[in-house]
C-alpha cells in the first residue's frame, strides 16, 4: 500500500525521466513496427496517385518549426509522391515562420528528384492573413503573389502559364498546425468548392474528423502516425516510420503510468475516506 | 562533418538542451534560449513582412506600377499608427471598422455554411437502416443529441433527461480520450524529433555512423 501511496504523490520529474529513458531505447536499439494504413490517409494517396500528367496539386505548408516534428514527415512524403509521379506542384505557406523551412524542404527534394523550379514546382512564398490570402488566391494567384518566393514574376514561370486560380488545380492539401485548416475549409472549400485534404498535428486531429464525415475534406493525415502511413504507401520510409518505434515505447510507458495511477487512486481512495480526506 | 556543421548543429543541440532543462526547473539557460527564440522570431518576421509583403504588395504597386488605388489601404494602415497617441488614437477606429465590417460580411455567411449547416446536414444525412452504415448513423445522431442534452440546463437532469445526459458525458469523454491520445502522440513526436537530431549529431561527431 505504501508503494501505491507514494505513486499518488510521485514528483512529475520522475515521469519525465522515465519517458526520456524510454525514448532513448529505440535510439540505441533500433527496431521497426508494422504500420496499417487508415482509409482517410489512403484517400489522399489515391488522389495524388490519380493525378494526370498535366494536373496541378496545390500544397499549403502552413506550419512553423515548432511543429515540424509532425508535419515535415507528411510534407516530405506528399512532395516525394508528387515528384516521383512527375506531377506539378504549387506550394504556399501561410505561416509567418514557414518560408525558410518550406524553401529548404522543396529545394532539397527537388534536387533529389531532379525537379526544376518554375517548371515542375513553384513556391509562392508567404502572405499574412490566411483567410484573405485564400480568398485572393481564389480570384487569381497573382493578386496576393505577383512574384514567387524568389522574386520571379509568376507570368514568367513556365509552370504558371495558363493557371489562374483554384479552378485550375485538381485539389488542395493543407498541412497545418493551427487554425488555417478552418480557414481552408471555410474560405477555400466552402467558397470555391475545390477538393480539400488536410494533414494536421495530433493535438488537432480529433477536432477535424467531423469534416471528413461531412465531406468537406476528402482525407486527413493525423499527426506522425498518418505521416508514417503515407510513407508506407509510397514505400519511402522517412522520419514518420523512424518515429513509429519511439512512439510505441513512449506510449507503452504512458499507458503503464495511467494504469498504475488508476490502481493507486482506487486502492487508496477508501483509506483516505476513512481518514476524512478525499472521497 | 565540417567545422560549420559542427558549430551550427552544436548550437542547435545546446539550445535544445537549454529548453529541456526547464523540465527539471526554471534556470538561466532556459531563460537565455527562450529569449533568444523570441528575439530572433520577432526580427525574422519583421524583415520577412517588409521584403515579401510591403515591397511587392505596397511599394512596387505604388512606385513602379502606379496603381494608386493602393493608396487607400496604405492610408488606412497608416491610421493604425495613431494608436500610439492618446489624443489621436480614435482615428484608428476607422481602419478597424473598415476591416471588421468587411471581415464580418465575408465570414458570417461562410462560417455558418461551413461550420453549422454542413455539419447539421452531415449529422442526419444518412438514413438509419439495419446494417453497419445505419448503426453508424444512429450512433452519430444519438451521440450528438446526448452531448447536447448534457449542456441543456433549462430542464432538470432526471429520468430520461438524466439518462441521456449521462450518456452525453460518456460521448464527451470518448472525444476527450481520443484527443488526449493524439495529443500525447504529438508531444512525444516533438521529443522524439529532438532525440533523433541529437543522436544524429553525436554519431556524426564521433564518426560512428547510424
Amino acid at each position: 500500500m505504501k508503494f501505491l501511496e507514494k505513486m499518488m504523490q510521485i514528483d512529475r520529474r520522475w515521469i519525465y525521466l522515465a519517458i526520456f529513458l524510454a525514448v532513448i531505447i529505440p535510439a540505441i536499439i533500433p527496431f521497426t513496427v508494422p504500420m496499417s494504413v487508415s482509409p482517410e490517409v489512403k484517400k489522399i494517396y489515391d488522389f495524388v496517385e490519380g493525378l494526370g500528367p498535366n494536373d496541378y496539386l496545390f500544397v499549403a505548408m502552413d506550419y512553423d518549426p515548432s511543429s515540424l516534428a509532425e508535419l515535415n514527415p507528411m510534407a516530405e512524403a506528399i512532395l516525394k509522391h508528387a515528384f516521383l509521379n512527375d506531377r506539378k506542384v504549387v506550394i504556399v505557406t501561410l505561416s509567418q515562420f514557414g518560408p525558410g523551412m518550406v524553401e529548404e524542404i522543396t529545394t532539397r527534394l527537388a534536387g533529389e528528384y531532379n525537379r526544376i523550379r518554375g517548371e515542375d514546382y513553384v513556391f509562392l512564398g508567404y502572405r499574412p492573413y490566411p483567410a484573405i490570402t485564400i480568398m485572393l488566391m481564389g480570384t487569381d494567384f497573382r493578386v496576393p503573389f505577383p512574384q514567387d518566393y524568389y522574386g520571379v514574376p509568376l507570368d514568367s514561370l513556365p509552370m504558371m502559364r495558363g493557371i489562374k486560380n483554384f479552378n485550375n488545380v485538381k485539389g488542395v492539401i493543407d498541412l497545418t498546425a493551427g487554425n488555417t485548416a478552418d480557414m481552408w475549409i471555410t474560405y477555400g472549400n466552402a467558397r470555391y468548392n475545390f477538393p480539400l485534404a488536410i494533414g494536421i498535428t495530433g493535438v488537432m486531429a480529433a477536432d477535424y474528423y467531423q469534416y471528413l464525415q461531412s465531406g468537406q475534406i476528402f482525407g486527413i493525415i493525423p499527426g506522425v502516425k498518418g505521416a508514417a502511413e503515407y510513407e508506407r504507401l509510397i514505400d519511402k520510409p522517412g522520419q514518420g516510420m523512424q518515429q513509429a518505434s519511439y512512439q510505441v515505447v513512449a506510449h507503452s510507458v504512458i499507458i503503464l503510468f495511467i494504469i498504475l495511477s488508476n490502481v493507486a487512486y482506487f486502492a487508496t481512495r477508501g483509506q483516505k475516506s476513512k481518514l476524512g480526506g478525499a472521497r | 562533418m565540417t567545422i560549420d556543421q559542427i558549430l551550427l548543429q552544436g548550437a542547435a543541440v545546446f539550445l535544445t538542451l537549454c529548453i529541456f532543462s526547464f523540465l527539471y526547473k526554471d534556470n538561466p539557460f532556459y531563460k537565455f534560449a527562450e529569449r533568444l527564440v523570441a528575439g530572433i522570431a520577432t526580427g525574422y518576421w519583421t524583415m520577412l513582412l517588409f521584403h515579401t509583403n510591403f515591397v511587392p504588395v505596397v511599394w512596387n504597386r505604388l512606385a513602379h506600377d502606379h496603381r494608386f488605388i493602393y493608396l487607400i489601404p496604405t492610408f488606412l494602415g497608416l491610421l493604425m499608427w495613431t494608436r500610439f497617441s492618446k489624443n489621436w488614437s480614435w482615428i484608428s477606429r476607422y481602419s478597424i471598422a473598415f476591416y471588421i465590417g468587411i471581415s464580418s460580411g465575408i465570414s458570417i455567411p461562410l462560417a455558418l455554411y461551413a461550420g453549422l449547416f454542413r455539419q447539421l446536414e452531415a449529422t442526419i444525412r444518412f438514413p438509419v437502416t439495419l446494417d453497419a452504415a445505419g448503426l453508424y448513423s444512429f450512433l452519430i445522431i444519438v451521440g450528438v443529441l446526448a452531448a447536447l442534452v448534457y449542456f441543456f440546463f433549462s430542464a432538470a437532469h432526471k429520468g430520461a433527461m438524466g439518462g441521456l445526459s449521462r450518456l452525453g458525458i460518456y460521448v464527451i469523454m470518448i472525444g476527450f480520450g481520443a484527443g488526449f491520445g493524439l495529443t500525447v502522440m504529438g508531444r512525444i513526436a516533438l521529443l522524439v524529433q529532438r532525440i533523433i537530431f541529437i543522436r544524429g549529431y553525436i554519431t556524426s561527431l564521433l564518426g560512428i555512423g547510424g
